[in-house]
């Protein structure tokens, strides 16, 4: 079956201009990557609310927080790697610590950006902005998720982190089934009761794929799309804990301090004896390469899933 | 109001609360006074009674550890009471270290991780700019605090924007914490460096509160770029042995320390007094 496929990015900027007619104080930041964010979308249809910053991240981020001081919804975008790790003071004082209404929002997250390798390939920016007081964080799964995240995000107060991939995702959601999705709410895509999958962003079509896979094997599982990874939906955690005896956590980021780590971290505080395991990448960087490629090497493929959940019920 | 007088007691407040805190940064508060009483009791438009109007002048003090200079003077205006200053640093305080915007009335930007205070006023410049508002935005920097490569990348975005909106003070004493900034991280020439990144650049006086005044007078009126006031100021300045002495950078005066700046201060209040 060929899935239909469309690029977050695009649904990002599609929407700062569906936003941009409604919300006259909604502005938008990008540092030279206008092109690839889809920011330049924006530009075009509301150039005098659209500030070009120049290859200069931090600034960029300090910036945003002064425009925010004014009454602004500020978006600040460029590639996940330089919207987080290289300016992770400028977030954590001018935004975090000062509660600014500063919305990042990054592309080119995850090992998905390929062939640039492991210079561009960010697997920590979850961690690095779930640390950060205030902050919240998120990783859609498919463009109309996407719509919808960034749809809240300028609805809602607060700094907030949002990373998407490079390339082109398989539509998951329809645009009528995701009206409803709140921030913070995990989403119960299909169910099961032998494993829960909870996956987030790119890792969510994959943990679709693999639940068909182990259907054939006898393995029914519950597929949870964790879209928000902090505040994580500790209720669906633990009531998944309880349903299934088994949990993957599964990430296109490192396994430290990303959603695998926010999700043990429910589990231990809270006595939970169901088996675990997160995937995601081994705490280390990978290389240039195409995509599917880089998920075999790396563990992050469909057949890595269903190994690994087989292992795990064994 | 006699500002010289305003100004001799902002630097009685520092010294007070740096002694009972018992941790700070004197030299650095008190060379910044003068220019904070020019913009606070005569330049800014501002009201202590509405500090988040949205059209009054913004002034952020980039170089955060001089916090105690900005209290001081905040508190002297009404935007808190003059009590609040003898808890600074201490555990249940408004009065951080360093500044935070959320907690304290007058603050407008946290800052304290040195670098960030003029991205952050340019902000505040072009909301003012998009939202066609007639506000200033105020900034001040330490002259060893642009060493941070931020600081120039603001500059180039200042001017690329042609903020006329906003004004920087650089806080030009000379001093940071390991030594004179031309040994540390040499800055010469600092007029030719901004009026290069295309800054119309004033050079004054940094201590003499009329001078400030009549040179935000005219960047107010310059067009088309940002305005630098680079201040020739003294590290210390007000207390003798403070003065240009980078060990008073942030260290606490002692009670000796403490008991003879006060001494100073007091003599030279009484003298302004006497000629008023």
């Amino acid at each position: 079956m060929i899935k239909q496929m469309e690029n977050p990015r695009n649904a990002y900027g599609e929407t700062l201009v569906k936003l941009g007619k409604k919300l006259k104080n909604l502005v938008v930041m990008d540092a030279d990557l206008s092109k690839s964010t889809k920011t330049i979308m924006f530009s075009k249809k509301y150039p005098e609310r659209f500030f070009e910053m120049g290859i200069a991240e931090a600034n960029m981020i300090s910036t945003a927080a002064g425009l925010a001081s004014c009454g602004k919804i500020v978006f600040a975008s460029t590639f996940a790697v330089f919207a987080t790790g290289r300016v992770y003071d400028q977030i954590r004082m001018d935004i975090a610590y000062s509660n600014a209404n500063v919305k990042i929002f990054a592309t080119h997250g995850g090992i998905s950006v390929g062939k640039d390798g492991a210079s561009h390939q960010m697997i920590e920016d979850i961690a690095l902005m779930r640390v950060l007081p205030n902050m919240m964080v998120f990783a859609p799964s498919d463009a109309n998720q996407t719509r919808k995240i960034v749809e809240n995000m300028a609805a809602e107060y607060g700094p907030m982190y949002a990373r998407v991939g490079r390339a082109d995702c398989p539509i998951i959601y329809d645009k009528k089934d995701i009206k409803d999705m709140k921030l913070g709410k995990g989403i119960i895509l299909e169910d099961g009761e032998d494993i829960s999958i909870i996956a987030c962003g790119t890792m969510v079509d994959q943990a679709i794929d693999a639940k068909k896979e182990l259907s054939k094997i006898g393995i029914k599982s519950r597929i949870i799309d964790m879209h928000t990874i902090k505040p994580i939906d500790k209720k669906l955690i633990l009531d998944s804990s309880r349903k299934t005896n088994a949990i993957i956590s599964i990430e296109e980021h490192s396994i430290v301090g990303g959603l695998g780590s926010a999700v043990s971290e429910i589990l231990s505080e809270n006595n939970c004896t169901c088996r675990f395991k997160r995937m995601g990448i081994q705490d280390m960087f990978c290389e240039s390469g195409d995509p599917k490629d880089l998920f075999k090497k790396y563990g992050l493929s469909v057949k890595h899933i269903v190994n690994t959940a087989k292992s795990l019920i064994k | 109001m006699n500002l010289d007088l305003m100004a001799v007691k902002i630097r009685k407040h520092i010294i007070e609360m740096l002694f009972r805190a018992k941790s700070g940064h004197p030299g650095g508060s008190l060379s910044a006074v003068d220019a904070l009483v020019a913009l606070y009791f005569s330049h800014m438009n501002h009201n202590p009674k509405k500090p988040k109007d949205p059209n009054r002048d913004r002034f952020i003090l980039s170089k955060g550890h001089a916090a105690p200079a900005l209290y001081a003077v905040l508190a002297e205006c009404g935007y808190f009471s003059v009590n609040e200053l003898k808890k600074l640093r201490e555990i249940n305080c408004m009065l951080q270290g360093h500044p935070v915007c959320k907690h304290t009335p007058g603050i407008e930007a946290s800052t304290g991780s040195l670098g960030h205070g003029l991205s952050f006023a340019n902000g505040a410049a072009l909301a003012g700019k998009l939202d066609k508002k007639d506000y200033n935005v105020y900034v001040m920097l330490g002259d060893g605090e642009t060493n941070e490569g931020q600081i120039w990348e603001a500059a180039s975005v200042a001017s690329h924007y042609k903020l006329d909106n906003l004004t920087a003070l650089l806080d030009r004493n000379f001093l940071q914490i390991d030594g004179h900034t031309e040994d540390v991280l040499k800055l010469e020439s600092v007029r030719e460096r901004w009026s290069s990144f295309g800054w119309n650049v004033l050079e004054i006086e940094g201590h003499n509160i009329k001078e400030i005044i009549s040179a935000l007078k005219e960047t107010d009126n310059h067009k088309n770029q940002p305005s630098m006031i680079i201040l020739d100021t003294v590290k210390g300045k007000g207390v003798s042995f403070m003065e240009n002495n980078v060990d008073f950078h942030g260290v606490p005066p002692n009670e000796l320390e403490y008991k003879l700046a006060m001494e100073e201060l007091n003599t030279l209040q009484r003298k302004l007094e006497a000629s008023l």
